[in-house]
């Protein structure tokens, strides 16, 4: 900011202080010995009722001076009068470090002592999974929920089906690199409404949803060129891909004949955002602790 | 007795009040005008693109702000959830600014990235799809309403004519960056820009 904007707002603030001293002095009238005896201002309510022209009571006059003193005080010690900055040396900027320093002074070793810990000595740690609880509470409710069940398109953490694997490197890569899970679109290939839905009842017999009649067994060869390279000949699902195991009764995206099928014809793009950058690596681990935790307690 | 020469003079008694209520603001915004911090934009922060802007007029008109805020304030408690405080510079495109004055949902000022499109398309449509407990709105109104392209190529030009440092190309391109695109694309679209000027998110 040009230094005339400094002395600007400077002046105009002591302006405005000494204009409010001035204006006390100019209008008042202060001391006992300026009350006039029956002085009234000469309004007349219901006859009767009028208004004494008394000064202001001292209490409430010295509560005047102690707001404008009171300011005089501020602007010393604080920023306000211009590019003065304060006697006490204080910012917004350096108070927001302090309180960063002061939570990393003392966060810092809990984390470091967590950090070397191994994973399965973490699940065992109490405050480590109460740590872990308000990570995800922050960070994973709003797609995974707060009971950590998920929602359609967004996986359950408590049933010990991982799309991704299950291991301390798998969650952790998950946590801080975020995953894409890709289902391509199969329409096409597939030929046609007929086509389509033979693919969904073969996909529904490999769990035992359907019978595995001459229809459904009719896509089976397609299955075997288009969606075993990730899901595996026998449908077991691919951890490498994210590719969903079909054989259990775990839907990502929802087991009905409707779901399947818009599945299978439109595709899926499921994400999961990278949180590395807004967790570090400590509270990562913390929080793939708490998260594998989840699917032991069941 | 010399306060009745004010109280009994309407005109005088109006001139000292506008002087009074006004030295706050002559002396606490008009110097921000000609501040660089407050009125140059921050690193890669640009005018907003056709589909974003047309995303910001309908978070102004459904009245997100109402509920939504956009300015994390420096506090750790703030920077941990949301990421690093709002400064002044990021917000030289706001035309009004969303700063917003309550929180009956998260901040948003840097929600951009933090989940896919799809899963705003469908929070936005139904949010208890997605989060049992909330108490946001649908606004499934938003996939069928088409942008305007027309419309959004005149906001161009008058935001132009303000100050934003849009190009010709930008002004004639305007309608075709939002051709057969719904409302609901153009919100998520200004919703997946927020804050993500900082590559830094800590």
């Amino acid at each position: 900011m040009p230094a005339f904007w400094h002395w600007y707002v400077a002046a105009g603030t002591i302006a405005f202080v000494v204009w409010c001293i001035w204006l006390i002095q100019w209008a008042g009238k202060q001391g006992p010995q300026n009350v006039a005896d029956n002085e009234v201002v000469g309004h007349v309510w219901d006859g009767d009722l009028k208004e004494w022209n008394n000064p202001a009571p001292r209490w409430w006059l010295y509560l005047y001076f102690l707001t404008i003193a009171w300011a005089v005080g501020f602007m010393i010690a604080y920023p306000g009068l211009g590019g003065f900055k304060g006697l006490l040396g204080w910012s917004q900027h350096g108070q927001y470090e302090e309180e960063m320093q002061a939570a990393e002074s003392r966060y810092e070793p809990i984390y470091e002592r967590y950090a070397a810990m191994s994973f399965d000595d973490l699940r065992k740690e109490p405050d480590a999974m109460q740590l872990g609880a308000s990570l995800y509470a922050s960070y994973c409710t709003t797609c995974h929920g707060s009971d950590a069940r998920g929602a359609t398109g967004y996986p359950n953490l408590t049933d010990n089906d991982w799309l991704w694997g299950s291991s301390e490197e798998a969650i952790t890569t998950s946590i801080r690199q975020g995953r894409m899970g890709v289902m391509p679109v199969l329409a096409p290939a597939l030929g046609g409404d007929a086509g389509i839905d033979n693919m969904v009842a073969y996909v529904k017999s490999l769990s035992g949803l359907a019978e595995a009649d001459a229809n459904a067994m009719s896509a089976e060869p397609m299955f075997l060129a288009l969606c075993s390279a990730c899901h595996t000949a026998a449908g077991t699902g691919n951890p490498l891909f994210g590719a969903p195991n079909l054989t259990d009764d775990i839907w990502l995206h929802g087991g009905s004949d409707d779901a399947i099928r818009t599945t299978i014809t439109h595709g899926r793009n499921d994400v999961m955002p990278a949180h590395g950058e807004l967790l570090g690596a400590d509270r990562s681990k913390i929080l793939a602790a708490y998260i594998a935790s989840l699917s032991q307690r069941q | 007795m010399r306060h009745e020469t004010i109280e009994k003079s309407l005109h005088l008694m109006m001139v000292l009040i506008v002087v009074a209520i006004s030295i706050g603001g002559l002396v606490e915004i008009i110097p921000l005008m000609f501040s660089a911090d407050t009125s140059e934009p921050a690193e890669n922060i640009t005018p907003y693109p056709p589909l974003r802007l047309a995303g910001r007029d309908i978070y102004v008109r459904e009245g997100c702000y109402n509920c939504h805020s956009q300015m994390i304030r420096p506090f750790r408690s703030e920077t941990e959830r949301y990421g690093p405080y709002t400064t002044a510079g990021e917000t030289v495109y706001d035309r009004p600014f969303q700063f917003g004055s309550k929180r009956t949902g998260p901040d948003l000022a840097r929600v951009g990235a933090r989940y896919s499109d799809d899963w705003h398309r469908l929070h936005l449509m139904n949010p208890r799809d997605l989060v049992p407990e909330s108490n946001m709105p649908g606004y499934p109104w938003l996939a069928e309403n088409a942008v305007d392209g027309e419309l959004i190529a005149r906001k161009l030009k008058a935001l132009r004519f303000l100050g934003d440092p849009y190009t010709d190309e930008q002004v004639a391109g305007a309608a075709a960056a939002v051709e057969g695109r719904t409302e609901m694309d153009a919100l998520i679209a200004y919703l997946q820009g927020l804050g993500t000027n900082r590559r830094n998110r800590r």
